[in-house]
């Protein structure tokens, strides 16, 4: 990087001010002119038919405007959208079609079955309890287990059995690894369903302009222009008549990257009530039908030698999808599979996976993604190899490691890591955990009685989402940069960030790539009609794919700037350099002109050397050669209360290494962020349906969010290996924390119960399974 | 039915359904829509407002029961174009990310310092457990609480 003013520099948000003082605009602050208030009538069966809906009642309520159901809008709303169905990639692949409100039967817990609009929330909601659903009650299926047992109840009757798809990959020779193996290492591991529950739930408003034939929505999203595709086709209209806007978004965690229901049905009514809707959703209808993550269980088998080094690795696995496809379900468990060999050299790997119908809400891509499950699995595996092989699980990853001089590295899943040093991350993370004084500290309190343990994650994510050859649905990003004539720089960027701080970070590297006052600067994104297609905000993608594209277009912008400087000091370009935020000629700093001065010109158009256009604004579409593999080592400190069952985190250590860093108090609130999720998922939360269908997990009461007091002071610090992949040799940062906190921790829990012959235990490690298992040996 | 109540400082008097929530109308009624709903059961503290120098979750507390009250939220905690060191804590911290949870947040902040005004790391975490954050780990929360403490008791 070069030497730099903003760049690395721990600058304050520029997004703050309006969210500390209650001034800025999420959708349901968006108010219109007559705007009528929809409630969603859900599903209250895992699995009915629908014998009949009867109406009536509600649509004679009082500030009822119009009660729809399926019947009334099969023809009109096409069905909701899976990106990642082709049958080359899933062999046998079944895609049911999916509409936005049910006809004939219900599938999940909170499938809309129908939809009122009136003149005021609260009658909304009165309304739905006046409609009356005859429903024909049937068996439902609540794990991917039942949905494949003989004679279950078949969920889409299309076909003759839930299997949804397969899928598999395999490398180098799995067979020849397990046959030279001295042991074979076996563990059955479960990553359980979990609700992504950003704060703000979703949300909708949509307005239709007749005189235009023009569609207006707001939509709490990650992806405002795959949004505008998906609803120009579900509602037929030319997408040019469809502007999608992200407002504020108040948080995502990839539920928000996809296509819901309700996005194309208020659409749908916003047009044919000839009046502009909203919808927001509630709590309990984010738990029951916005995405929800995970549900995986497979068997894993290592083969492993006497020393500790891994052969190969097999992982049989079934995922519980869900009752539908959403946007990238079937793609989020080939994300396991893909970094199943973590940080290690085996190259011998394979996975089967077998995918089921289930009566429940879809999965897709929460935080991480799938990669969480290869990094959780493999680094459980590791600790259990050591523990099998009675070795030290640090020392079993060591012998393992991917050297640093190996990169850029192919794995066994044909993925190139771009760079990577994890033993420089692991040294750091020990020297900072005084590690040898925690093993003796662990030592002398379980003479006392007391139960600490030291858990590791030496983590590798596949981030920077991504070639577009390797995505579903693309994986450039796209910018403009433009300077207006009195020298204000505008970004428009096709990432649409909500809550990662671009609008910092992008401004950053404007300011001291242009040579201009950060408060010059604006970034806008989320708005289909203002900014170029697209694909936005996932995958730890923002910065490395379009913070590139903005450097990409910033530099052209900065060429001509330079020529245009070049003309009016009658100089060379070459000899132009910027000094104290003014072009000019090198060694002559006093006849330098602003970037406001040269975009005068540049706008006037009459000193413009010949040949250049008038103006000064750039675009770049930006297709990254390669994702990029952040890294690192998280170890948790824990200690295990014998009498109670909790865990109580006493020091979390984590050394990330995200390439570059363009503003570290951004990043550390990343990691922050992202360790709390993946302590969430080891300590306190599942989504759990009952045997019935019913969640039984469906509010903040049943489903536990971590709290404040749950955690120590997380301890961070960083490595840094830039990654080649892109200029600023940035990797991405978002779901780090995550995907490498929640074996740290299950590693910890288990070493504190080593004392009890403890070998694995499935998450999530709540008190009363932990203390039953101190009570049974 | 007719309430009267003061909200940051302004007398206004309303006609409400009797069974109109605080939260609905303070953001439809009287328009300020600074104040959040996360969960409609008072459990991620989204919603919460200063109520007679109580912070409250005001998605369980009915309009009409906040007759004759006087009302803090989020808008009235800046004076004349001044932060209030809490909303500086946060923003110098990196206290909020998505900046969803923020208002709830920094009311339940304002009321923890009013009741301890030097409060140590574990009083502040407790202090706030009464309100969910997904974005930032607590962590720069906290900070900013610290931050906003120091200052004000200097």
């Amino acid at each position: 990087m070069p030497v730099s003013k903003s760049v690395g520099a721990r600058i304050k948000r520029r997004e703050d001010p309006r969210l500390i003082q209650g001034l800025a605009h999420y959708v349901d602050d968006i108010k219109l002119p007559n705007l009528l208030h929809v409630a969603i009538l859900r599903s209250p069966y895992a699995h009915a038919r629908i014998n009949g809906i009867n109406t009536d009642a509600a649509q004679n309520l009082s500030g009822v405007k119009s009660v729809v159901t399926g019947d009334d809008v099969k023809d009109v709303i096409g069905g909701i959208p899976c990106a990642a169905t082709d049958p080359e990639g899933f062999p046998g692949i079944k895609v049911p079609h999916h509409p936005v409100l049910a006809t004939g039967k219900v599938r999940f817990v909170g499938e809309p079955v129908a939809a009122v609009a009136a003149t005021d929330a609260y009658i909304a909601q009165d309304a739905l309890d006046l409609i009356e659903v005859d429903y024909e009650p049937l068996d439902a299926i609540n794990s991917a287990e039942a949905a494949f047992a003989d004679g279950a109840p078949i969920i889409h009757e299309d076909w003759d059995d839930n299997m949804a798809f397969t899928w598999s990959i395999a490398g180098g020779d799995v067979d020849a690894a397990f046959a030279e193996a001295d042991h074979v290492v076996s563990q059955r591991i479960d990553h359980q369903r979990l609700v992504p529950n950003p704060m703000e739930t979703r949300g909708v408003v949509a307005q239709y302009l007749p005189g235009k034939d023009q569609l207006n929505l707001w939509s709490s999203t990650q992806i405002p222009h795959l949004l505008r595709t998906q609803i120009s086709v579900m509602l037929s209209m030319a997408e040019n008549h469809v502007r999608v806007i992200a407002p504020e978004v108040g948080g995502g965690f990839g539920c928000k990257l996809n296509v819901y229901a309700e996005e194309a049905l208020l659409g749908h009514m916003a047009k044919y009530l000839g009046q502009p809707v909203k919808w927001i959703e509630g709590r309990r209808e984010n738990f029951l039908h916005t995405i929800h993550g995970r549900d995986q269980t497979g068997d894993v088998e290592l083969a492993v030698k006497d020393d500790g080094t891994i052969l190969g690795l097999r992982y049989t696995v079934s995922a519980d999808v869900g009752a539908y496809y959403q946007l990238l379900t079937p793609a989020i468990p080939t994300l396991t599979g893909l970094m199943l060999c973590g940080s290690y050299t085996f190259k011998n790997v394979q996975m089967n996976l077998k995918a089921a119908f289930t009566n429940k809400m879809a999965t897709d891509a929460y935080r991480g993604a799938g990669r969480p499950e290869a990094t959780y699995l493999i680094e459980r595996m590791i600790d259990v190899v050591a523990h099998d092989l009675d070795l030290d699980p640090l020392e079993v990853r060591r012998k393992n490691f991917i050297g640093k001089d190996a990169f850029p590295y192919e794995t066994g899943t044909a993925v190139a890591y771009d760079s990577g040093d994890y033993t420089a991350a692991l040294d750091k993370a020990l020297k900072i955990a005084d590690y040898d004084a925690l093993r003796e500290q662990q030592a002398e309190l379980r003479e006392e009685g007391r139960y600490l343990g030291i858990g590791f994650s030496t983590y590798v994510e596949i981030c920077g989402m991504g070639p577009s050859a390797a995505m579903p649905a693309g994986g450039w990003e796209s910018s403009t940069v433009r300077v207006d004539p009195t020298g204000k720089v505008t970004v428009l960027t096709g990432v649409s960030p909500h809550g990662q701080g671009q609008e910092t970070t992008f401004a950053q590297l404007i300011a001291d790539g242009l040579g201009v006052d950060i408060d010059d600067i604006r970034i806008i994104h989320g708005d289909t009609d203002t900014v170029q297609y697209g694909i936005g905000t996932f995958g730890s993608r923002a910065t490395a794919v379009g913070g590139t594209a903005m450097v990409h277009a910033m530099g052209k912008v900065k060429d001509k700037v330079i020529n245009i400087a070049a003309h009016l000091l009658e100089s060379n370009p070459q000899d132009i350099v910027i000094e104290d935020d003014k072009y000019c000629v090198r060694g002559a700093p006093e006849s330098g002109l602003t970037l406001g001065e040269i975009a005068m010109v540049a706008h006037v158009g009459v000193e413009l050397p010949e040949g250049t256009e008038p103006g000064l604004a750039e675009s770049h579409f930006f297709e990254p050669p390669n994702f990029t593999y952040p890294f690192g080592t998280h170890i948790a400190v824990v200690e295990v209360d014998a009498d109670t069952g909790e865990v109580e985190i006493q020091r979390y250590i984590a050394v990330d290494d995200c390439g570059n860093i363009i503003n570290p108090l951004i990043v550390e609130g990343q990691v922050h962020g992202g360790i709390a999720q993946g302590v969430g998922q080891a300590l306190y939360e599942e989504a759990i349906y009952d045997e019935s269908g019913q969640m039984i997990t469906g509010s903040f009461m049943d489903y536990a969010l971590p709290k404040a007091h749950n955690f120590p002071r997380f301890e961070l610090a960083n490595t840094v290996t830039p990654s080649p992949v892109n200029p600023m040799g940035v990797k991405g940062v978002g779901e780090a924390g995550t995907i490498g906190s929640t074996p740290a921790i299950a590693n910890a829990v288990i070493d504190a119960l080593k004392p009890f012959g403890v070998r694995h235990i499935d998450l999530p490690l709540r008190p009363e399974k932990l203390w039953k298992l101190m009570q049974e040996t | 039915m007719k309430i009267e109540v003061t909200v940051n400082g302004e007398h206004q008097s309303y006609d409400v359904e009797p069974r109109m929530l605080l939260v609905h109308f303070l953001r439809e009624v009287v328009g300020l829509t600074g104040t959040h709903v996360g969960c409609e059961t008072s459990l991620c503290g989204a919603c919460s407002v200063m109520l007679n120098g109580d912070a409250v979750k005001s998605c369980t507390v009915l309009a009409v029961q906040a007759d004759g009250a006087e009302i803090t939220t989020i808008e009235g905690l800046a004076q004349n174009g001044e932060l209030h060191p809490i909303q500086e804590g946060f923003w110098e911290c990196h206290g909020l990310q998505c900046g969803f949870c923020t208002p709830g947040m920094i009311i339940a902040a304002h009321q923890l310092l009013e009741r301890n005004p030097k409060p140590n790391e574990a009083d502040i975490r407790r202090g706030i457990e009464g309100n969910l954050c997904r974005c930032t780990g607590y962590q720069h929360i906290v900070d900013a609480v610290q931050y906003a403490s120091k200052k004000m008791t200097r």
